[in-house]
């Protein structure tokens, strides 16, 4: 009888049901499925071809060493931040909150531009790098930079919640038995949040490998050396070759529902545990 | 307790993304294009619709250079809206050369960032244009909306689509072949052309960024009546989209002079000058001018416009030296801040 009281009339739930599915079906997988008939639609082997070319393995390769360098400097980042931040008192914590938050705000494209505007030739910095031939944007530092600052708030996003929700309590008891710092840290902080800094860390991946707005503005779109996946993808779109244009996409997405999978089976293998930990 | 939460998945966690950082910079270097960093480049910052006319001339010269003196190079290319390379180029992209939509473009380079001297366009033959265009008419099979000429293009209802003038160099041909068109017809009232140019631009859905852009809209998107193109561009997208297009030469037109040159400053640090100015050079000579007639733009060479005579349609061209008294003219007058483009599309 209860249970009656607290659901909706059949009508209502089987409505909402299936408008949440039309919802998914339309924005989520046709698209995905558009992507991969687009893709295949001259066959396997022009997909092969189209992704063998030169100018697509360099941009795969160049979205793999971006990815490579921002990722693991968001994730010591992230855990620095978030540790200081959880865990102790000190002056301009929320200005430092509100910062880390700020490319979340701040629209890519923005993002692009104070490297531009930092670095480029008529910048603040521009001319001393060029006498001293070193090159930001428009090349690979710029790409890394503008990538770094646009995934800059995944991880510590992440796990500032998380480890504010722990507390104190289990650190201040490891410190009282007489463990450090830092092996406080290794050992009561960091296994704690470690669900949180995986999904942190898939969530900053995926963006690094996918940032289009941002990158678009530092790279200077030089085929073959400054073209990440994501830029490649609408060179050979605007190229008319529409079969390249969707392979390169089609890998995209394919990271996207790896991700994705490897979020779904690491929650299914530690089941037990996340309901342990209240996850 | 501190050892019971010590467990193994964190050391793994960190083994794991140490191994798939690891593997993705292995994955990276094994990755086949990383070519000898020995090889001499060139770098060609172009306007958007030369993608394939750039494609064949690099491999033709690279092989004409092979063997003249058996060095091989590499020309990478980068393309996008005429006045967002120009700025790129400005803002630091290494280019050794430019082969950007208008003069203008490379004028703004040389004034703001002084990276060649103002003097640029004498420094090759014809303006350093060595292949002209003009700016037609795409539209759809059949030509539903009976398009036939400039007037046609401000009657209510017809949706015209061309790029932002503010970013490409084609839209901005566009827009002066428009404003030519309505001068000629009205005995010079320029402020009929400024309401004509006006009243076109109302009809303009979608502004793109690049002339490719708009080519894309029109094509595979499907939006609006008629494609203010280059004639390049025009003939490529029949060719690539085949039966759905037909082209409307309108009957007056403006000559489109798309320059090249060298930029001195980034030649001469990378020592790059003799490859850069014979690889412009190049542009001039009979099997490059065949090529550039191959790609729909026109040629310069006496024998290879013979050679279009049965593609392009005869069509009367004014230049933009004539009707606007050249491109830093027409620039800072329509399409600097507040010019009369700003005026007008503010007026929408």
């Amino acid at each position: 009888m209860n249970n009656q009281a607290i659901r909706e009339p059949a009508l209502v739930r089987w409505t909402l049901t299936i408008l949440a599915l039309a919802f998914l079906a339309l924005f989520l997988a046709l698209p995905l499925m558009a992507v991969l008939v687009e893709a295949f639609a001259k066959g396997w082997n022009a997909y092969l071809r189209a992704l063998s070319t030169d100018v697509t393995l360099s941009s795969i390769r160049l979205t793999l060493i971006v990815a490579a360098i921002s990722v693991p400097l968001n994730i010591a980042f992230g855990l620095s931040a978030s540790w200081a931040i959880a865990k102790f008192d000190f002056g301009g914590k929320s200005l430092l909150i509100s910062l880390i938050e700020l490319p979340f705000s701040v629209s890519p494209v923005i993002s692009g531009l104070i490297y531009v505007l930092l670095f480029g030739l008529q910048g603040l910095l521009g001319p001393w790098l060029v006498e001293n031939d070193l090159r930001v944007i428009f090349a690979v530092p710029g790409i890394v930079l503008a990538t770094i600052f646009v995934t800059f708030p995944f991880v510590a996003r992440e796990l500032i919640p998380l480890m504010e929700e722990q507390g104190r309590e289990e650190e201040e008891a490891a410190l009282t038995l007489g463990a450090s710092g830092l092996r406080t840290f290794w050992l009561v902080t960091l296994p704690n949040v470690r669900w949180g800094l995986f999904y942190g860390v898939l969530l900053c991946n995926a963006r690094a490998m996918g940032e289009f707005g941002a990158v678009s503005v530092v790279s200077g779109h030089i085929r073959g050396l400054t073209n990440t996946m994501p830029l490649h993808v609408e060179i050979l779109y605007n190229e008319y070759d529409f079969v390249g244009a969707f392979a390169v996409a089609s890998l995209l997405a394919l990271l996207a529902l790896v991700t994705l999978a490897a979020k779904t089976a690491l929650e299914w293998w530690h089941r037990d545990e996340l309901v342990a930990t209240g996850h | 307790m501190i050892k019971s939460l010590w467990n193994d998945d964190i050391r793994q966690f960190f083994l794991a993304a140490a191994m798939a950082g690891l593997l993705a910079m292995g994955l990276a270097t094994l990755i086949p294009g990383a070519r000898a960093a020995e090889t001499r480049t060139l770098l060609n910052v172009s306007y958007d619709p030369t993608r394939e006319l750039y494609q064949a001339i690099n491999d033709a010269f690279i092989k004409s250079w092979k063997a003249r003196t058996g060095e091989d190079i590499k020309i990478n290319q980068s393309h996008g809206g005429s006045g967002k390379q120009a700025r790129s180029v400005i803002d630091g992209l290494e280019a050794d050369v430019v082969t950007l939509a208008l003069a203008y473009d490379i004028d703004a380079i040389a004034d703001k960032a002084k990276l060649l001297d103002g003097t640029w366009q004498n420094h090759l033959g014809d303006n350093s244009a060595p292949y002209t265009s003009t700016i037609v008419f795409l539209v759809r099979k059949g030509n539903p909306r009976q398009i036939k000429d400039w007037d046609d293009l401000v009657k209510p209802g017809v949706s015209v689509i061309t790029p932002n003038p503010k970013t490409s160099g084609g839209a901005r041909w566009n827009y002066l072949a428009a404003w030519g068109h309505e001068l000629n017809r009205t005995n010079g009232d320029q402020a009929k052309a400024e309401e004509f140019v006006a009243k076109l631009y109302k009809n303009v859905p979608v502004l793109d960024s690049g002339a490719r852009g708009s080519t894309v809209t029109f094509a595979q998107r499907g939006l609006g009546d008629v494609l203010l193109a280059w004639e390049n561009e025009a003939y490529l997208a029949l060719q690539e989209f085949g039966d759905g297009f037909e082209i409307v030469t309108p009957s007056l037109s403006i000559l489109a002079e798309p320059p090249v040159t060298v930029v001195d400053k980034v030649v001469d640090k990378r020592g790059t000058r003799a490859l850069a100015e014979a690889y412009l050079k190049f542009l001039y000579t009979p099997e490059a001018q065949a090529i550039i007639a191959r790609n729909f733009y026109r040629p310069r060479d006496p024998e290879a416009i013979k050679k279009t005579a049965a593609t392009f349609k005869p069509i009367k061209l004014f230049t933009i030296d004539d009707v606007f008294g050249g491109w830093r003219k027409a620039q800072a007058e329509h399409f600097a801040d507040g010019g009369v483009f700003d005026r007008i599309s503010g007026r929408k």
